[in-house]
């Protein structure tokens, strides 16, 4: 249980999805200033991560293990009918969530951390609940990014920059000062003995 | 659909460079330009997958942009790409095992990099053969270019050499930071805003001279 | 009187469904075929890749062998074969080396989380004595400058043809020259401590078995 609580952990916060691992970083960066739009982003991420990982094991025990070179094309089909499918699922169940999503669900298909995620997860060769406590820690580590850029970002409206850096260029070191401060989580696990 | 709006063919090769530049104007396939660039052989090698990718997809896309039905188009390319991801994929771990194996899994997610089905959608299904390849071919350059001088900064500011060869004396103490994970973030959010100067200086220079013959024509997206 | 009908507006119909399976199951089966085709090209040239990466590694850590055995850990013995349920990607192996027909060393994968991510080590190991042979890192991921002296460090390196396991370490300066001693590189000690933590874990695990098969060698 330790390691499973290991492996989310260190996708969470240690080796964080977006500030370490560099995925997910297309609505990490095109993200508003809005907290609100984030945290259900992160929510529609972690729910299509989850699934993935499940498809993802299904995959790389029973299908796969004859044909690994067709592993890329496989893993993109399944994301983008699981993307699919999960739109019109959630169309059905609850418009409301659907009208606030937008545009944002059919964008979750080319978002690297879904198909890193599974790419990942194959290379370290996890197994079912590996990989979804993998799938649960990356998609609470990519909320929690999201957030935060959110909140700062809602900051840097009102900031008083010069006009030439009112773009992605102050957006990206504000990143990078948020990826510094989370390498203080290294050796967050590490034993004493 | 007059022919005479489409800009000359060389157009389409240099706007890929600066104007157009994937990365740097269009803010696309930021992952690769991110987690690759810790050194300038790794940011060679992405480049030249990327190459390799969209040249593949662009040329083939194009060919056969008649008989693909516009309901599967998505799909279609996304197939395409992910074919020749899978060659490049293979082709890299079989010739450069180590540079593969620094790239990781930032290889097999070019299949989601918005710049490859970026130009399938918006160009190389709209447009013939021989100007996909122009188009591929700038936008490659471009991406390479970009890459590479953020790889050249990363390592030689983070590990004292280019390519492997030390740049600095023995006395250099590497800024470690940036061929970790926020220096990357750190070093094309500066290029990003040099970038964004030049642009600005560029403009108000532009204003205050008169327009010169031959501006360019903003493509159609 | 009305003229003949106007011709209907051209709108672009909806292609069938049989044209847009047809569609992409032709490009699939063309995708097929190229991955097919590139994956002959380049799979012996991977696989002797990793193999000599394998065997380089093999090398380092029992000094130069002249060959050696796979044998993979099944249940509580060592085997030739593979087994049931397994496959050589994800067996546990271990590796015998001989110089001269005779045994000089078992080489085994050690790994364990270090300070950023897993690290992972092979090393060479002489149950009779307890001694190991030599370390070499597979795959870390450690802060550079720091974490990453585990493998540049070549002083930190040497220490392991001399020791005897299960190891413990000690800060520079600091040991009383016992044989199980290993001195930690200062500044990066957790990244050390992950080392002999590896190292300690799995030779507990697997030492035993080790032993047990060194005992049927012919000597």
């Amino acid at each position: 249980m330790g390691d499973l609580i290991w492996i989310l952990v260190s996708a969470a916060v240690v080796n964080n999805f977006t500030l370490a691992m560099f995925l997910g970083l297309c609505p990490f960066l095109g993200v508003s200033g809005k907290v609100d739009t984030a945290l259900r982003m992160g929510a529609a991420n972690i729910f299509v991560m989850v699934l993935t990982a499940l498809a993802v094991w299904v995959l790389n025990t029973f299908i796969l293990p004859f044909a690994p070179y067709l592993r890329i094309i496989a893993f993109i089909i399944v994301i983008a009918s699981l993307v699919q499918i999960v739109e019109m699922a959630i169309k059905k169940l609850s418009p409301a969530l659907f009208r606030a999503l937008g545009i944002y669900l059919p964008l979750i298909t080319t978002n690297c951390a879904i198909l890193g995620l599974a790419i990942f997860s194959t290379n370290r060769g996890y197994g079912l609940l590996e990989g979804l406590f993998f799938a649960v820690g990356g998609g609470i580590g990519l909320t929690i990014a999201l957030v935060l850029m959110a909140s700062m970002r809602e900051t840097l409206e009102l900031a008083d920059v010069p006009d030439f850096s009112k773009n992605m260029g102050l957006v990206l070191i504000l990143a990078g000062a948020l990826s510094l401060a989370f390498m203080g989580f290294a050796g967050l696990f590490s034993s004493a003995a | 659909m007059s022919p005479a709006r489409k800009p000359p063919p060389s157009q389409e090769l240099i706007k890929g460079i600066w104007r157009e530049n994937p990365v740097l104007v269009q803010l696309l396939g930021l992952c690769p330009a991110l987690a690759v660039t810790n050194s300038v052989a790794n940011s060679l090698a992405m480049s030249a997958a990327v190459l390799f990718v969209l040249l593949g997809s662009s040329l083939l896309v194009s060919m056969v942009k008649r008989i693909v039905p516009g309901d599967v188009r998505i799909s279609t390319y996304i197939l395409i790409i992910a074919t020749f991801v899978t060659i490049a994929d293979m082709v890299l771990e079989a010739t450069v095992p180590l540079v593969h194996k620094e790239l990781g899994a930032f290889v097999a997610l070019i299949v989601v990099n918005c710049i490859i089905l970026g130009r399938q959608e918006a160009f190389a299904s709209k447009n013939s053969v021989g100007r996909s390849l122009l188009d591929a071919i700038g936008m490659s350059i471009g991406f390479t270019l970009t890459l590479t001088l953020m790889g050249a900064v990363r390592e030689v500011l983070g590990n004292g050499t280019f390519l492997g060869h030390p740049v600095f004396g023995p006395s250099y103490e590497p800024w470690v930071i940036m061929i970790l994970p926020p220096g990357g973030f750190l070093t094309l959010g500066c290029i990003l805003l040099v970038f964004s100067w030049l642009k600005r200086r560029g403009e108000a220079r532009a204003k205050t001279t008169p327009a010169v013959a031959g501006t360019v024509v903003r493509e159609a997206a | 009187m009305t003229g003949p009908a106007p011709a209907p507006p051209a709108v672009p119909k909806s292609a069938s469904a049989l044209r847009l399976i047809g569609t992409l199951g032709g490009f699939g089966a063309l995708a097929g075929l190229l991955i097919v085709a590139a994956f002959t090209a380049t799979q012996p040239r991977i696989r002797a890749n990793k193999a000599a990466a394998l065997a380089a590694a093999i090398g380092e850590v029992l000094g130069a062998p002249d060959r050696y055995d796979t044998l993979y850990v099944s249940g509580d013995a060592l085997s030739r074969d593979l087994p049931t349920g397994q496959t050589a990607e994800t067996a546990e192996a271990v590796y015998l080396g001989w110089r001269d027909s005779l045994p000089i060393g078992y080489a085994v994968v050690a790994s364990g989380s270090g300070f950023q991510d897993n690290i992972k080590l092979l090393i060479g190991y002489d149950p009779a004595t307890s001694r190991l042979i030599g370390m070499t890192v597979l795959e870390s991921k450690e802060t550079p400058g720091l974490g990453d002296k585990i493998y540049k460090d070549t002083t930190f390196g040497a220490q392991f043809s001399q020791v005897t396991a299960p190891l413990v370490g000690v800060k520079t300066g600091q040991g009383t020259g016992r044989p199980n001693e290993l001195v930690m590189i200062t500044g990066a000690t957790i990244s050390s401590r992950a080392v002999i933590k590896a190292i300690n874990t799995t030779l507990e695990r697997v030492g035993p078995l080790l032993l047990a098969h060194q005992k049927e060698l012919p000597q």
